[in-house]
């Protein structure tokens, strides 16, 4: 498999007749070390993340053991504690916030980067990089102002009546609840994709699309056909991250998903996360209550790391051979 | 003109304006939202806001000065712990590495990108505040300089990967080590996309309270120094948002509104103070 | 570059310098109940005595007991009181006590909001564990209708409404409701989290009065500050010598009358579903949480002051706040227990 990252060795006599010593006065080998020693760290510290939630976990995990996974109750009180509202719930609001982000999202960057003059374009992305700052409390409150009662009052009542058929729309619309967390987050997550996407098709070089072009494509199929295949690998990164503060977000879903433990066929139905569940009763928990909780914590590392092992898999599959981008 | 031609051209004009479409309806999500903050929280905006401390409920004049620069102060000492690992880690992987572990040290980071700011505060709380029995400005900044490595760290690799080939082995038969190369060519051929990668990592942590509530806590007084809680501008937002009192409600957008205007000056200071201008053309 | 690193250097190290070198400065955490009453004590104490700073921050009950607990604050705060099993553990870790003290009181009412119902609705004990429960599912269901005649009940489904994160709200009105509902005891008990059977759940006072205030023919429990200040319905309750109470200072005051007589030494006392015809039932102390033993003898001195200066001078400014005073009976305890600090 071609890799692309370029080892040419370093000038001189070849490396293995050098001593060690003499090695190491060269600058390059220095900076392998250290550059290395910075990498090391990351995983040392999610490593180390990762022990910590372990160790502190393991009464709750020792008690419920692989139930765990399957039960659906959450009681403090006679401490009996289940992961598969919350799991259903992240997943859920996860996977709304990306079906509506992506396509608005890369739609977005390709419009930045293909169409839009370089001033436009910049001066927009600086403001949407504003919206990655925005503090998710913010988000939350808002949410709760402005985007529960519109749910309430249109959207929900207008998908009950064109699409009340499909299980997914059906039942009491409250306002909050999983679509509503859903679409919260998709406007939380949406800088992310617009932002990394951008600069990648920014970076694509010149000559791909003019020979689409040349060979009498149209604008469109340059774009969609070459640029964007070509720069597939740092969109999907962009989801990457996307996906991430999806799964891990707690304040702003907290505040507009209803913060019930229940699983429901309805996107209308109020539910819980695994971030929100944690961010609300964290602070206060004691003993199996706090275990249990930093089970739950556990379990998102567990479903982020195969989500991340799937995507990754997909990319390798679909990747060609000989294409600029082919490590995972 | 060819029928199929014809479609052809009305496919592209047809998704190109849905592109459009698409930008528009994202930005107009932005200033809904500063809108949205000035209208409820412009008023609140005032000298009082940016240079007394908090006053206690029912009291007028009172500000977010502590929050202000302890935001800044947490948002400096983060990326100084959070950039360089993230990028110096993602020349690693692009530069020296073998495939094997650059795929673990970027799935490491994907990892750590999706764990919930208020696990990572649980985390920061356990290495940083608890063997000190204390809550510190520097333990909220190692919270947030862990929830910046991951974006630093993946962008770095990916805009370095999209640096030509031809320009590293240009500059290698000009006779140039490794590194040199490295410094003076490539990571500048890469600047513009790291530097908005850089700038999106801090963007992200600025708006996190939940981190903050386990390691820096919050202070109504000033925080001298590095090692005692402080206040910070989410926090405060947190505190007063969820408060019964409409004057501090106001200031809760307000300070949502003096943090943006935080981020949006960075960024510009930073593209323009490093701006080197880019070694690829933009095509 | 090396000008940016430099630039970088200074202001780190002006980050470093302490300014104001002779200020004493205490932390604390806790109760986000008593946070508008302590935040102005402590601000006007800071006034009067400029070198003592008592940062208090309202990080939640349990997460105030738990920081006490872990030493990574000077002193705590709990809208409800500790269990033994919390007690100890801080005992084992600490080698000394951590000390109660009440310091204002406060009220837990119920909060609706019916479209086209603006009068005050009267809620027994039993309609409140059903509506919790899930028991009583619409508005115009008899243990609801029978003690308010005269208003148009809609025969709408109840939404329920209560907290999602752990809170001595929460505690207060459970702690209520287990003594006035068997079933509420075995079924789901009291404390600052529990299993609700039915509801939806709103982060913090705030996010409850928010969800119905926006909901129709829902009910939540709050605070009584925030019903009052955001103008939402809410209503009386009856207490156990029969009376419907709608909550007020007095309703409370008269509450803790009752225990003050009987208070025991380490002020842990409920004080929910009290006797007393003018008792409100849902009301509930708050206390700072204190060391019995401090090692910093300076944060010692100004905690001890600031006690004294709460237990007097600072229960004239409570009642503005919508707090209601602490029975002079109680406070003379406590101000003998304070000598105990050491």
């Amino acid at each position: 498999m071609a890799t692309s990252t370029t080892t040419v060795p370093s000038a001189g006599p070849s490396a293995g007749s050098r001593s060690f010593l003499s090695r190491l006065r060269n600058g390059d080998e220095i900076a392998r070390i250290v550059t290395f020693l910075f990498a090391a760290s990351v995983v040392l510290i999610t490593v180390l993340l990762v022990l910590q939630l372990w160790h502190d976990s393991s009464l709750a995990r020792h008690k419920f053991g692989l139930q765990f996974f399957i039960k659906t109750i959450w009681d403090p009180i006679n401490e009996d504690f289940g992961a598969l509202p919350f799991i259903y719930g992240t997943l859920v609001t996860a996977s709304v916030a990306l079906l509506i982000a992506v396509p608005l999202g890369l739609g977005a960057a390709i419009f930045l980067a293909e169409l839009a003059p370089q001033k436009i374009s910049d001066t927009l992305q600086f403001f949407i990089d504003l919206l990655a700052a925005v503090p998710s409390v913010i988000y939350g409150l808002l949410g709760i102002f402005i985007v529960v009662p519109l749910m309430r009052v249109y959207v929900q009542p207008a998908l009950k009546h064109s699409l009340g058929f499909l299980p997914l729309f059906q039942g009491p619309a409250y306002g909050v609840g999983f679509l509503t967390a859903g679409i919260v987050l998709a406007i939380m997550v949406i800088p992310y994709i617009i932002s990394v996407s951008r600069e990648v098709l920014l970076s694509v070089p010149r000559d791909q699309r003019e020979a689409a072009l040349a060979l009498g494509s149209t604008r469109w199929e340059s774009t969609w056909k070459v640029v964007v295949p070509f720069a597939r690998s740092g969109i999907m990164g962009s989801i990457f991250l996307a996906l991430a503060r999806a799964l891990g977000e707690t304040m702003a879903v907290t505040m507009v998903i209803g913060n019930t433990a229940k699983l429901s066929a309805s996107l209308f139905s109020p539910g819980y996360s695994i971030a929100a569940v944690i961010a609300n009763e964290l602070p206060e928990a004691s003993g199996v209550s706090l275990e249990a909780l930093i089970e739950l914590g556990l379990v998102l590392f567990l479903f982020t790391f195969i989500l991340n092992g799937l995507a990754r898999l997909l990319l390798v599959l679909t990747t060609q051979k000989g294409s600029g981008m082919g490590h995972v | 003109m060819t029928a199929r031609l014809r479609w052809r051209k009305f496919v592209s004009g047809f998704m190109l304006t849905l592109t459009g479409v698409c930008a528009t309806v994202a930005v107009s999500a932005l200033f809904f939202i500063l809108g949205y903050l000035v209208y409820h929280g412009g008023t609140s905006v005032n000298w009082n806001f940016f240079t007394k401390l908090p006053a206690p409920v029912g009291e007028i004049g009172g500000g977010m000065a502590n929050a202000i620069v302890g935001s800044a102060k947490l948002l400096l000492l983060a990326s100084l712990f959070g950039v360089p690992i993230g990028f110096f880690g993602g020349i690693y992987m692009a530069e020296f590495s073998n495939s094997s572990i650059a795929f673990v040290v970027r799935f490491a980071a994907d990892l750590l990108n999706g764990v919930p700011s208020i696990v990572i505060g649980i985390f920061a709380y356990t290495l940083a505040v608890l063997p000190f029995k204390h809550f510190s400005t520097w333990a909220g900044a190692f919270a947030l300089g862990i929830m910046m490595i991951p974006i630093t760290l993946r962008s770095t690799e990916e805009f370095l990967h999209g640096v030509p080939r031809a320009l590293r082995e240009a500059s290698m038969a000009l006779g140039a080590s490794k590194w040199k190369t490295i410094t003076a060519v490539v990571v500048p051929a890469a600047y513009r996309g790291i530097m908005t990668a850089i700038l999106l990592a801090l963007a992200r942590v600025a708006g996190e309270t939940a981190p903050l509530l386990f390691t820096a806590l919050g202070n109504r007084f000033w925080s001298p120094g590095w090692n005692q809680p402080t206040a910070s501008l989410p926090a405060m937002i947190y505190y007063y948002a969820l408060s019964p009192y409409e004057d501090w409600h106001r200031q809760a957008w307000a300070a949502g509104l003096v943090l943006l205007a935080l981020i949006l000056i960075v960024n510009i200071l930073s593209r323009v103070i490093l701006s080197r201008g880019s070694a690829v053309p933009r095509s | 570059m090396k000008r940016l690193a430099g630039l970088l250097l200074v202001v780190l190290a002006l980050g470093g310098i302490a300014l104001a070198q002779n200020a004493l400065l205490i932390n604390g955490a806790g109760a986000t109940f008593p946070n508008p009453i302590y935040s102005k004590w402590f601000d006007d104490y800071h006034k009067a005595n400029g070198n003592i700073q008592i940062n208090y921050q309202s990080v939640g009950s349990g997460a105030g007991i738990k920081q006490a607990t872990d030493g990574t604050v000077d002193f705590g705060a709990s809208d409800g009181p500790m269990s033994d099993e919390q007690l100890k553990a801080y005992s084992d870790k600490h080698g000394s006590a951590l000390l109660h003290f009440p310091t204002v009181l406060g009220a837990v009412v119920p909060t609706y909001n019916i479209t086209g119902v603006n009068a005050s609705l009267n809620f027994t004990p039993e309609a409140l564990a059903g509506i919790f429960l899930g028991r009583i599912t619409k508005w115009n269901d008899p243990a609801i209708a029978g003690p308010n005649k005269g208003v148009n009940l809609p025969a709408e489904d109840i939404v329920v409404v209560h907290r999602s994160d752990g809170s001595g709200t929460t505690y207060v009105f459970t702690d209520y409701l287990s003594k006035v509902s068997e079933d509420w005891k075995n079924k789901v008990g009291k404390g600052t989290s529990v299993n609700w059977p039915v509801g939806l759940g709103g982060k913090g006072n705030e996010g409850v009065t928010g969800l119905i205030k926006q909901t129709p023919s829902s009910i939540g429990y709050v605070e009584l500050i925030y019903a009052a200040k955001n103008n939402v319905a809410y209503g009386a309750v009856k207490n156990a010598d029969g009376v419907f109470l709608k909550a007020d200072l007095t309703g409370v005051s008269e509450a803790a009358a009752g225990a003050a007589k009987n208070m025991p030494d380490d002020f842990r006392v409920s004080i929910t579903n009290a006797p007393g015809k003018k008792a409100y039932p849902i009301s509930s102390f708050t206390w700072l949480l204190i060391p019995a033993k401090f090692s910093d003898a300076a944060k010692r001195d100004a905690m001890k002051g600031f006690l004294k200066w709460a237990l007097t001078d600072g229960q004239k400014g409570v009642e503005d706040l919508s707090y209601a005073k602490l029975p002079k009976e109680v406070v003379a305890k406590e101000l003998k227990a304070i000598n105990s600090i050491q």
